[in-house]
């Protein structure tokens, strides 16, 4: 699906994108935190609808009630700060090895150098997980690292 | 310790009558600057309500307001953003300078103002408020509307404009010989640049100088680089205001984010403060003698930020309806006005009650214009949501 993205100097960013129903549907993400829903009309579609307004708690609330976490995000907020650094979702795809088996097993800060920081598992999201949580097949882990590094462990989980 | 009972008294009354002024143009979608001023205006010698205790803080608080509003500014400030907006909308930042600006110019020297003084009347017509419209297209929840990009980027340039503009005009307004104000334009500029060239390549470093987990840390911290810094700006010639923006530049990133939020209180405060102070300098008997021209000023260049709203917006290719609403958007002045007479009201007596008349004009009508201009969301004046018609 093709989400676009404009700035708004000094406000935040506005994305839009259009639903299958045909809406055209904008968020306004202000750099406060607080966010703003908006549809545009079918006969002037310069002018936008408010349909309501968030605060950064209940966006969040309502991110995870959708089932798109947004926990990724807020590590991109992090790698932004260091040259270099980048974050990635990568899915443990149904037959790997390691489905089933303790994330200690798959070695990944090791043989990759990147950095498993969180396991979204359906909507339930485990932040920091230890060496001995279990992966599932189907988890998205949320990996810290190089681009290179987080390559590996999209490489590294396939096997 | 001495406490002043009757400093406490009018300071703490004279915060209750601008938080009670302050709702009251909040509940209307209406700046608070125009009500600040004409507190300020109410309270001045000669008047019914003398505040001769509170004065003397109110002259220091003004101080630290320009300061702190300029700091705010400069934190605000995204090379990125800066970069994204002037690659479209230089052409609109042209026709806002020379639409906008020449009026001014035109104005003082018609008044018979010296040359500084015509440039700080030039520099008082052209910046609209970022703060009044910022805030405006949100209270109007217009932000996600097509045309709001090119609003806020004329707004990002304009302050940008700005950072050039006050150090030349803080150095000419010094006075000395012309190479010496040559001089001090020269250093002005040039530490303008070399505060952009930090904030881009060292700007993190320079961030970590303040930054510290804890808000209060953080806060003395800013504000005390801020002040050093403002005072060696002032002792130079260049400005207080100018050193607070330079050092709100170099500060950016998530530092810079947290800064803003921790003195946003503190600089609504000393800012109010600093309307109030402007207000006070005006002797209400000058003002019927420059109201014609204020509003004549007025009514010009309004017209004239609508033609260079309509001018940015179509550029964004927009319809009619949209383009109606930048232009009427970009209408009102605020803080920045006031912010140049600060500077340069010392030698021109005639400046501060003419653009405190101006400010005041504009503040209060371009909002209300830009409500009433190209919408058809009628159930926008009660500021609740609507459903489109399909």
């Amino acid at each position: 699906m093709d989400v676009s993205e404009v700035l708004l100097p000094g406000v935040g960013l506005r994305y839009e994108f259009t639903n299958h129903e045909g809406h055209l549907i904008g968020v306004v993400a202000r750099r406060t935190g607080d966010f703003e829903v908006v549809v545009y009309g079918d006969d002037d579609s310069d002018e936008a609808w408010p349909v309501f307004r968030l605060n950064e708690e209940e966006a969040e609330t309502l991110a995870q009630i959708l089932g798109a976490p947004r926990i990724a995000e807020r590590f991109a907020d992090l790698t932004r700060e260091v040259p270099g650094l980048e974050s990635g979702r990568v899915e443990l795809p149904a037959g790997s090895v390691y489905a089933d088996r303790p994330l200690g097993h798959t070695r990944a800060r090791t043989r990759t150098g990147a950095s498993v920081v969180a396991i979204v598992r359906g909507e339930e999201v485990i932040a920091s997980p230890g060496p001995q949580e279990v992966l599932r097949a189907g988890d998205v882990l949320v990996v810290i690292g190089t681009d290179r590094g987080i390559t590996d462990v999209v490489r590294l989980l396939r096997g | 310790m001495h406490v002043s009972a009757a400093l406490l008294l009018e300071l703490g009354l004279i915060l209750v009558a601008l938080s009670v002024l302050g709702a009251m143009a909040r509940r209307l979608t209406l700046s608070p600057v125009p009500l600040y001023l004409l507190t300020g205006l109410a309270l001045g010698e000669g008047s019914a309500l003398p505040v001769p205790a509170a004065g003397e803080f109110l002259r220091v608080g003004a101080s630290i307001g320009i300061v702190l509003l300029l700091l705010a500014l400069g934190l605000e400030f995204s090379i990125g953003e800066f970069t994204a907006s002037m690659r479209r909308h230089v052409p609109s930042a042209v026709v806002d300078l020379v639409l906008n600006a020449v009026p001014g110019a035109v104005a003082g020297w018609l008044l018979g103002l010296d040359g500084v003084g015509v440039l700080a009347l030039a520099g008082a017509t052209y910046i609209s408020s970022s703060g009044i419209i910022a805030r405006l297209l949100g209270d109007l929840r217009r932000l996600a509307n097509r045309e709001s990009p090119a609003v806020l980027s004329v707004l990002v340039l304009e302050d940008f404009a700005m950072a050039a503009y006050l150090p030349v005009l803080a150095v000419l307004v010094s006075g000395g010989t012309w190479w010496q104000a040559g001089l001090g334009v020269l250093v002005a500029l040039g530490a303008v640049l070399a505060a952009f060239a930090t904030s881009y390549r060292w700007g993190h470093h320079v961030g970590r100088l303040v930054a510290h987990p804890d808000d209060e840390q953080l806060m003395l911290r800013l504000l005390g680089i801020t002040l050093v810094v403002a005072a060696l700006a002032e002792y130079i010639h260049a400005s207080a205001a100018v050193g607070a923006f330079l050092v709100g530049l170099t500060v950016t990133g998530q530092t810079a984010e947290r800064a803003g939020a921790v003195i946003a209180s503190l600089r609504d405060l000393f800012a109010a403060v600093f309307f109030v102070a402007i207000g006070l300098s005006v002797d209400a008997g000058e003002l019927p003698p420059v109201l014609p021209a204020a509003a004549l000023l007025a009514v010009v260049t309004g017209a004239t930020k609508v033609v260079t709203g309509r001018y940015a917006a179509s550029r964004d290719g927009v319809g009619a309806r949209a383009r109606a609403r930048a232009g009427a958007a970009l209408i009102a002045r605020g803080e920045f006005s006031i912010v140049i007479v600060g500077l340069a009201a010392a030698g021109h007596p005639v400046l501060a009650p003419l653009v405190a008349a101006y400010v005041f004009i504009l503040a209060i009508a371009g909002p209300l214009i830009t409500r009433f201009t190209g919408t058809r969301r009628v159930d926008a004046l009660r500021g609740g949501g609507a459903r489109p018609s399909r």
